[in-house]
């Protein structure tokens, strides 16, 4: 008796998301997830349908709620650098580098040339990677599963990359607050070489399989199509506004890190559809490896220090902390109190694999920050989710949310 | 090829119905095709190209738990993601294992805060532990080694 009150109960509270016609039974309610294997995560969609074709669809967030905001605010600006990794974990450098961004502007921190074409490196290489894994899942999506096997293959030679300078393969926090943790061995550059020669064929083989194999068409083409002014209102941003002919892209619009330095293109397609989606972050694969050559040529040139000089922000390195009393000081004040930013806020962007990825930070005059606050690109491309969806079937639901590039920790942080 | 050959015509094996029962049951455990967070990326790269967990007989990720023998529990589990975690394991027909995959899924690792269930011990008995943030494939592939040693060693009385 209490659990057909309590089922009741859950009826009344979600009746208003459905259309009366899901009570009476003429239409079917669907709950899918939060485990299933295409939602990308724990993400949970209920769906009304009429025979296959989606009514609604309300998506349900929350299930990686980890409370990584409230917890920086309890940690000094160089340990929460350690939060963010784990926040949109297929962008970690990205994460890195925006909450950087933030802390430098706050700080008010200079960060050497060097250091800055190391970020341009780190933060492009961690796109190719996170392509490749959007390419790899949702390509078992849409049953073509060899992608994922060779775009896993790519991946693992840039983690290669990543753990060569940083130790860690995923949560690399490699960027921090003044610059980067240490400089790179020669053996990362002639690695990023090697790369940079292996990869075009890969992606080339990767079109071959896909561009136009026509059941990856028939799935893709004219499938959750979003006009450019809906996809604005809707507040998407990356490659899934510029699928839809929008061309905003941060590294143009509010530039960073000297990306207007570098000759690059902005991928635009005027499709709207899945299939324009997969185009624009296709030819970002190609885009992305103009710049990083670009930055290697560079780097080659640049000498100097990778980290800022202002002992007040960034640590001494470990060599002269047995000769001066000053660096042990401030080795000791940066590791046990950590230093202290103005009272002021700031917003920093950075365009992530997935878009605007924007970090709005609060000092208090204090070693914490009073209130980090990110502004995640999934959490907004999903609400598009219910328009891209609404009138296809079951299946093409499955393509629009691999289309869009979600990461569920990006999303419930 | 090779059995043939070795066993000869003897016709007759003889073995201890629990080392059979336990070679079968470690030769073709399927992982519930279950990902939480970032520990869930360095999965799909165990069961990729590189690492290849078909070696263990892993390979078939089943995405219902009504088909698995094994539950990796790969990220962060919250407090509203703990009545799920656990109605799947429910859901699993015996024999189950579970493999706490990450430091957050053994203790919470970095997050000690309110929205995190403080590692899954709390809600699903875990055999094996892989410490990590996230655990590296090969350490995946260990936590495999060792619950098929713990399985090995499983008694008929233990059996369920
Ligand atoms: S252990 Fe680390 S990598 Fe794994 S889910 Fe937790 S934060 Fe992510």
């Amino acid at each position: 008796m209490s659990q057909i009150q309590e089922v009741e109960a859950s009826i009344n509270e979600l009746k208003h998301l459905f259309s009366p016609a899901a009570m009476t039974g003429e239409t079917m309610v669907l709950n899918l997830g939060p485990q299933h294997p295409s939602t990308h995560g724990v993400l949970r969609l209920m769906l009304e349908l009429d025979g296959e074709e989606v009514v609604t669809c309300v998506p349900d967030i929350g299930f990686l709620h980890t409370g990584i905001e409230k917890n920086m605010e309890y940690k000094s600006y160089l340990k929460a650098l350690v939060m963010t990794d784990r926040m949109d974990y297929l962008n970690n450098m990205g994460n890195n580098l925006t909450y950087c961004l933030a802390v430098e502007k706050l700080c008010d921190i200079s960060v050497p040339e060097r250091a800055t074409t190391l970020r341009i490196i780190c933060a492009e290489l961690q796109r190719i990677a996170s392509h490749l894994i959007w390419l790899g899942t949702s390509g078992i999506d849409l049953n073509a599963s060899s992608m994922l096997m060779y775009c896993v293959r790519e991946r693992e030679r840039i983690l290669d990359l990543f753990e060569l300078i940083s130790g860690q393969r995923m949560m690399t926090s490699y960027i921090r607050p003044g610059g980067v943790w240490r400089d790179v061995q020669k053996e990362f550059i002639s690695g990023v070489e090697d790369f940079l020669a292996y990869f075009p064929d890969k992606v080339a083989d990767y079109e071959r399989l896909l561009t136009n194999n026509p059941i990856f068409i028939g799935r893709t083409m004219d499938i959750a199509v979003i006009e450019p002014e809906k996809a604005l209102e809707y507040g998407m941003s990356g490659s899934s506004l510029r699928g839809s002919g929008v061309n905003y892209d941060v590294r143009r619009a509010m530039p960073y890190c000297g990306y207007e330095t570098y000759d690059f293109e902005v991928p635009v397609e005027t499709g709207g559809d899945v299939y324009a989606r997969y185009q624009v972050r296709i030819a970002e694969f190609y885009e992305s490896m103009k710049i990083i050559r670009q930055a290697v040529d560079r780097l080659k040139k640049q000498n100097g220090p990778v980290t800022s000089e202002d002992r007040k922000f960034s640590p001494p390195p470990r060599s002269e902390l047995h000769t001066s009393m000053e660096s042990l000081i401030h080795h000791f004040k940066l590791w046990t109190e950590g230093f202290s930013a103005p009272d002021a806020e700031v917003y920093a962007a950075t365009e992530s694999p997935r878009g605007e990825l924007g970090c709005y930070l609060v000092g208090d005059g204090g070693p914490k920050p009073r209130r980090v606050h990110f502004r995640t690109p999934s959490f907004l491309n999903l609400q598009a989710l219910p328009y891209l969806s609404e009138g296809y079937l079951v299946a093409d639901l499955i393509a629009a949310i691999g289309s869009i590039d979600i990461v569920l920790g990006d999303i419930d942080r | 090829m090779g059995l043939e050959q070795k066993a000869g015509d003897l016709g007759v094996v003889t073995a201890r119905l629990e080392d059979v029962v336990n070679w079968g049951r470690t030769s073709a455990m399927w992982p519930m095709l279950f990902g939480l967070a970032c520990c869930a990326i360095e999965m799909i790269a165990t069961q990729s190209s590189n690492y290849d967990a078909s070696r263990f007989g892993m390979e078939l990720m089943r995405p219902s738990p009504r088909q698995s023998d094994l539950m990796i529990v790969a990220g962060r589990v919250t407090r509203k993601m703990a009545p799920v975690v656990r109605r799947l394991y429910d859901q699993m027909p015996e024999p189950k294992w579970v493999i706490a995959m990450g430091d957050c899924a053994s203790c919470s690792g970095v997050f000690n805060n309110y929205a995190l269930v403080q590692g899954v011990d709390e809600i699903v008995p875990v055999d094996v532990y892989i410490a990590g943030c996230p655990p590296r494939p090969e350490a995946l592939l260990n936590g495999f080694m060792t619950l098929h040693e713990k399985v090995k060693k499983e008694k008929l009385a233990t059996w369920s």
